[in-house]
């Protein structure tokens, strides 16, 4: 039966605006984050970034060349509206990491790090032995850590003991744009973790996303679905409804789903124009 | 016994910039090469010689020594 209550909807009303997101005590209202990868130009970087309504964007570290182009990034995003998170991509192991880490603390003045290790370039799959081992250390060193994994629930459970800030466990393979072919351990991950659960990496469309925030993960971090579409900015602002919708489900509770194939009425099953039917 | 080696002002240093040589003046700081480059700091650069960060608040004063390895980074575009 439907509800009058001013108490239920006021709470109901409160839930159109989801609640906000907390990573080492900085706060996020947006749980898209996004990669600023694969742009076809700065310009359109920084459009797609603002339709997404993003607070946090990676960016990741190169050798400069000495006598070649300078990359000019920071000119195209705005430090008063997005927090910066430097990635570790290129590093082989957990040394060149801690050195990854420390290079990205000076040059762009943050301890955040988006702790990535994945030496082999066919697949990019994180190495987890090299991850937890920088995570520790990186933390001893007081950075906020957040490590890209595998969905791997014990991994994430001892990268949580190690102190890292959240985790980022993998939906499928980086770039793939599959979406969530590791549901069923992100699951588990999701169910046991005590910190923000980040998805990252697969997530293709923003049904995707919000199939990953129903799920309960924290935030999405997607990169190549947005820069690589025919139109980045409208999918910017794509993902940017996708993340909200699959929140705002979450919070609302999904509603109970049928263990099997029959259908259960939603309209009442009298007969209408006859009493008896023949 | 070999000759003792007198050091005289103008002895150029070599360092390394990225696996490259570069032949330096003696006595240049590490913010006289990252402008030689066209590098300063505000541009999401970091450097490390040996493997160690020198932080931007030691470039004008960090003196480079025959024989560092120089590893210079930015920020760039990625995910």
């Amino acid at each position: 039966m439907m509800s009058d209550s001013p108490e239920f909807n006021q709470r109901s009303l409160s839930k159109m605006n989801a609640s906000t997101l907390v990573i080492a005590g900085t706060e996020f209202s947006s749980r898209l984050f996004l990669g600023t990868g694969k742009y076809s130009s700065g310009a359109v970087m920084a459009q797609s970034l603002e339709a997404s309504g993003t607070q946090l964007v990676t960016v990741a570290l190169r050798r400069v060349h000495t006598d070649g182009a300078r990359d000019d990034i920071l000119a195209h995003l705005d430090r008063n509206r997005y927090k910066l998170l430097p990635n570790t991509s290129g590093v082989r192991d957990a040394k060149e990491a801690v050195l990854a880490a420390e290079l990205a603390r000076d040059a762009l003045e943050t301890n955040w790090v988006k702790l990535e290790i994945h030496p082999d370039p066919k697949y990019l799959m994180p190495d987890p032995i090299e991850t937890l081992k920088a995570a520790r250390d990186l933390v001893q060193r007081g950075f906020v850590v957040l490590p890209y994994v595998h969905a791997d629930p014990v991994l994430c459970k001892q990268l949580e003991e190690a102190g890292c800030a959240a985790v980022m466990p993998l939906g499928a393979p980086i770039g793939s744009n599959r979406g969530l072919e590791s549901r069923a351990f992100l699951e588990i991950i999701i169910a046991q973790s005590k910190v923000p659960v980040i998805i990252d990496a697969g997530l293709g469309a923003p049904s995707h996303a919000a199939a990953a925030l129903e799920l309960g993960a924290h935030a999405v971090l997607v990169n190549t679905a947005i820069a690589s579409a025919p139109d980045p900015i409208a999918m910017g602002h794509a993902f940017k409804l996708g993340v909200q919708a699959g929140r705002i489900a979450y919070e609302s509770g999904l509603a109970g789903r049928s263990t099997n194939s029959l259908a259960q009425a939603t309209s009442p099953l009298t007969a209408f124009l006859s009493e008896s039917q023949s | 016994m070999p000759a003792p080696q007198i050091l005289s002002t103008g002895t150029p240093v070599t360092v390394t910039v990225n696996d490259k040589p570069h032949t330096l003046a003696e006595a240049t700081t590490l913010a006289q090469l990252l402008a030689s480059i066209g590098l300063s700091a505000g541009q999401g650069v970091a450097v490390a010689i040996d493997h160690a960060v020198v932080p931007r608040s030691a470039w004008s004063t960090h003196l480079l020594a025959d024989g560092d390895q120089v590893l210079v980074i930015q920020a760039t575009q990625g995910g």
